[in-house]
């Protein structure tokens, strides 16, 4: 059981390590900002859920597991909001999404007012 | 290992407080200086400080970013650049003189006993004392909330006093007859459903975790200081999400002025109670008859004050600022 545990422990981990490096390479390389937006949500709240995970799984004792419960709860209820309040927010202030033209092929150079 | 992951934190903290510097958006000037926060909290984790990580957290990281953004909303966004340099316009001096003292500083360091050493004062002076007789004088696990609380009690209740003058400052400064009348003033953020719904939900939340943090600052990492941060943030949450007017409903500036006045009283009073029972000024051993019962009870009377100080000055200041930079508005 505890050797199980240990190393799905570690694979949580690890995974949520690549989800953070590969949520902030998308977050420098993404072509407008709600892409990039979207890179930064899922490092917010999928790699910190597996990160939590795992450390739920080596957690010594149940009120530490509990306490891991809550700081999950807390991020996967703030992560999204703050994610819908910043596109909201760029929506106002008339930031538009980057969409495909005509020819279905996404027209990075001539991006309308993105890239911040 | 551990060193490696000092070195890249201090180099972050270096680059973040260059760009400070650099950067003339005050907006994002602001941010930087909460990742600067995290940076320094993240930093005190590592050196085992985790009291200090935790105010820096909330105050430097939290409260302290959210009202300079509400001073931005008052001032513009963009730094004024001059138009031609002044005539005491001198930065090679400036330069100058902050090499010169920088380098005397360094030198001044050379004498200081080296990090970590036996002979350095930390290792030497009262901590010993603290730390040896911490658990049979006070009876409490927090060695730093001991030494917050009483040990140190003097400086404290000093703290608490700047806190409050602070307040009393703002409102001194900020406070007009004409922002007694209620402003009417509905919440620019009146259309936002998912936020206002989710801010419900954490709102209590919020305010439990504050207590939590308050009542067990005995115990592990917390305390007044924090606890009074995070409380004030829920209703500072609340004021920005529901607007000033639906905030007031709830909190008056009568109520908050007598609270953050009532904090230092109660944390004055509890030392004047150990006078009277013949002990010293905030001697908490004779506020009960068993001495470590009775600064179990000093502490945590203490800690409430300053919990209750904390909370009800930054509530105050944020609200002076938003009624304030909401007429700024309403005169443009």
């Amino acid at each position: 059981m505890s050797i199980v545990a240990t190393y799905l422990s570690w694979a949580l981990l690890v995974l949520g390590g690549l989800l953070c490096i590969s949520g902030s390479v998308g977050l420098l390389r993404f072509p407008d900002f709600f892409t990039r937006m979207h890179a930064a949500s899922v490092t917010d709240t999928l790699a910190t859920g597996m990160i939590l995970a795992g450390l739920m799984l080596q957690a010594p004792t149940w009120i530490v597991f509990g306490k891991l419960i809550m700081i999950l709860v807390f991020v996967l209820l703030t992560g999204p909001t703050a994610g819908h309040a910043l596109a909201k927010a760029a929506l106002h202030s008339g930031l538009t999404p980057l969409l495909p033209g005509k020819s279905g092929v996404l027209d990075v150079d001539n991006k309308p007012s993105g890239g911040m | 290992m551990e060193s490696f992951v000092h070195v890249v934190i201090l180099s972050m903290l270096v680059t973040t407080a260059i760009a400070i510097v650099r950067v003339k958006d005050l907006f994002a000037v602001t941010m930087l200086a909460g990742i600067y926060g995290l940076l320094s909290a993240s930093f005190f984790v590592l050196m085992d400080a985790h009291d200090v990580a935790f105010t820096e957290a909330a105050v430097g990281a939290g409260i302290s970013t959210l009202l300079i953004l509400t001073t931005l909303s008052m001032t513009g966004r963009f730094e004024k650049a001059s138009v031609k340099p002044q005539a005491d316009y001198r930065p090679l001096l400036a330069l100058a003189l902050v090499t010169v003292t920088g380098a005397l500083l360094i030198y001044g360091t050379q004498d200081m006993p080296g990090f970590g050493t036996a002979d350095a004062p930390v290792q030497t002076h009262v901590v010993p004392r603290y730390l040896n007789d911490s658990a049979t004088e006070i009876g409490i696990p927090n060695v730093v909330a001991s030494i917050l609380a009483s040990y140190r009690g003097y400086d404290t209740f000093g703290e608490v006093v700047v806190i409050f003058t602070a307040g009393i400052g703002v409102l001194a400064m900020m406070m007009s007859k004409a922002s007694s009348t209620p402003v009417v003033q509905t919440s620019l953020m009146s259309d936002h459903v998912v936020l206002r719904i989710v801010s419900k939900m954490l709102i209590p939340l919020i305010m439990l975790f504050a207590l939590y943090v308050q009542f067990h600052g005995e115990y592990g990492p917390g305390g007044g200081f924090q606890a009074g941060v995070i409380f004030a943030s829920a209703f500072i949450l609340y004021a920005m999400l529901f607007g000033l007017t639906e905030a007031r409903k709830v909190v008056n500036n009568t109520l908050v002025q007598l609270l953050s006045a009532l904090g230092v009283l109660l944390y004055g009073s509890v030392g004047v109670v150990a006078m009277i029972n013949g002990g010293s000024f905030l001697d908490y051993d004779f506020l009960s008859a068993d001495p470590v019962a009775g600064q179990m009870l000093g502490i945590l009377l203490v800690e409430l004050g300053v919990g209750i100080t904390v909370a009800s000055v930054m509530i105050i200041i944020f609200f002076t600022f938003t009624a304030r930079s909401q007429k700024a508005g309403e005169s443009d």
